[in-house]
């Protein structure tokens, strides 16, 4: 595997990798496989109808992980991409995914990337998913992710996704179906400057008997940027749902928090909640009482927020 | 040395401006200073306006032989002046050892350091280092975290503003404690408003604001004497003669 300087530090931003990662992972890099390694209990295959990848992980599977990082360097390079994920029963893993787009260039770069998780009885999966555009070209950066999520019984997924920065125009999708005690967390952490857009669309149906789904977003919004998020939670049997969207709002950014709960069942129990405000003045001042600058409090309230 | 030269504060208020703080001239020398007096009478003002939360409407501030009227509270903190708010502050994401390593100035503050101010003002510090200064925290908690803050800076002046106000009857005697340790360790000089009585008792010096003005200044047997036998009780009194 060859990766250049530029594609390297994209792969250390969504991944926290400085090197090959230990146990299984397919490095995928302007479209093209540019690494991959299976293990005994995780296989990687290259589909054959369209672009992307079937991973499949054993039942029983215990405490190993995948990475599938995406990398784009060329500017003007556009794909779509399927990545199905079969997570046998019982099995518990780490995955951790990612997307980093350079774009030295002027024309756009696109990346969308269509994950599909079937969760198997009681297994238990942390996704991790980063999102980070750099490049000082005039070439929009825009990522499209769709997550869709089933649960089987008694399975949990943990999904943290984090778009920091760089991004000009992301639409994520992600959609879940949890049957019975089946469990979903969510962590999403987002921060747009410049001109940029995202958009966050959550659906979740709590179909079994006592499942569960909780959402935190944090966002920061910065500049003239622009944040719509949807979160709607349907309590279809007896459920619990937790949604909560909490914005900083900054500069001239726009931030719309829609949230929309539906109990479907008397014994569903579904909270939301949605907060959009400004860094409170206090915060700043007792930084600053402790020696930092306006600008240096003001770094720290936000990193911490998006933590 | 803090050197307050005939400063005054007004405010704009529905029926235009308000002089909250009228033409005070003091010089803070001592270990611990005492500001007492009736609420709505100045004292958190004057505390805002030494830190650099507000500027004065005229006057001056001096603080170790440099002008500071105009400085920014950065610039102040960073000279040496710091404030516990009486009501803390709290942040989403930052954690108590995130904001003891800021107060400290130093980024490589260890764990063990961190954990040593916790443990002054009465907090196991196992328990609290890695928790978020968020809702969670109640306001007791949260006071005393501010006050181990202002020990991890360990500038020449600190303000405390009602450090008492918040904490629960049974960490009372703690907080004290600790008042009285620090008094004794402090190479500086500790300004702090209160009401309470056991505060006002280890203070070197006492003052009393009320609508603006200092109107009593010494020791706390001369001014702690005369408010529990004339002032204080004075209210009762005219009720009890009428």
């Amino acid at each position: 595997m060859s990766l250049d300087k530029i594609q390297q530090d994209l792969l250390e931003k969504v991944t926290d990798l400085h090197e090959i990662p230990a146990g299984a992972y397919n490095i995928r890099a302007n479209g093209t496989s540019a690494g991959r390694n299976t293990t005994a209990n995780i296989d990687i295959v290259t589909k054959e109808d369209k672009n992307g990848i079937d991973i499949i992980i054993k039942p029983n599977t215990k405490s190993e992980s995948v990475h599938i990082p995406v990398i784009l360097s060329q500017s003007g390079l556009k794909e779509t991409v399927y990545n199905d994920f079969f997570i046998g029963e019982n099995a518990v893993v780490t995955i951790i995914a990612g997307c980093g787009i350079h774009n030295g260039g002027s024309e756009k770069s696109e990346h969308s990337g269509i994950h599909s998780f079937h969760i198997g009885k009681n297994a238990k999966v942390k996704y991790i998913e980063k999102h980070y555009g750099s490049g000082d070209g005039n070439g929009e950066r825009v990522m499209n992710p769709q997550t869709v999520i089933e649960i089987e019984e008694g399975g949990r997924m943990e999904m943290e996704t984090a778009q920091i920065k760089g991004v000009d125009s992301t639409d994520r999708s992600t959609t879940a179906v949890l049957a019975d005690k089946a469990t979903l967390v969510i962590r999403e952490k987002l921060m747009t400057h410049g001109n940029q857009f995202a958009k966050t669309d959550f659906t979740v149906d709590l179909n079994g008997i006592d499942c569960g789904a909780d959402i935190v977003s944090r966002s920061v919004a910065k500049d003239n940027s622009n944040q719509i998020f949807y979160s709607c939670i349907n309590g279809n049997n007896k459920s619990s749902g937790h949604t909560e969207c909490d914005a900083i709002i900054m500069d001239s950014a726009s931030v719309s928090a829609i949230p929309k709960i539906t109990a479907n069942h008397t014994e569903a129990s579904l909270i939301h909640e949605a907060a959009i405000g400004k860094i409170a003045g206090e915060q700043l001042i007792k930084l600053m009482t402790l020696g930092l600058t306006e600008q240096e409090a003001e770094e720290q309230i936000i990193s911490g927020f998006l933590r | 040395m803090l050197e307050l030269k005939n400063v005054s504060y007004s405010a704009a208020n529905e029926q235009g401006t308000k002089e909250i703080i009228n033409n005070i001239s003091l010089t803070l020398n001592e270990r611990f200073v005492a500001l007492t007096g009736p609420n709505g009478g100045g004292k958190s003002t004057l505390a805002k306006l030494i830190a650099g939360i507000y500027i004065p409407t005229s006057g001056q501030i001096i603080f170790d032989g440099t002008d500071i009227t105009n400085m920014t509270i950065t610039e102040r903190a960073n000279l040496g002046i710091s404030y516990a708010f009486q009501q803390p502050v709290r942040f989403k994401g930052l954690t108590v050892k995130d904001l003891i390593t800021l107060a400290s100035g130093n980024k490589k503050l260890s764990m063990s350091e961190a954990c040593a101010y916790l443990s002054e003002v009465g907090l196991c510090a196992h328990d609290y280092i890695d928790r978020e200064i968020n809702a969670s925290l109640s306001g007791g908690e949260l006071k005393r975290i501010e006050i181990a803050m202002t020990m991890a800076r360990g500038t020449s002046l600190t303000l405390f503003d009602e450090p008492e106000a918040g904490i629960d009857l049974w960490s009372f005697g703690n907080l004290i404690a600790v008042f009285e340790k620090m008094h004794h360790q402090t190479r500086g000089t500790m300004l702090i408003i209160s009401h309470q009585e056991r505060i006002l008792n280890i203070a070197d010096r006492v003052i009393v604001i009320a609508d603006g003005k200092i109107t009593k200044d010494g020791s706390k047997e001369e001014v702690l004497g005369d408010l529990l036998t004339n002032s204080t009780c004075s209210v009762l009194t005219d009720k009890l003669t009428k």
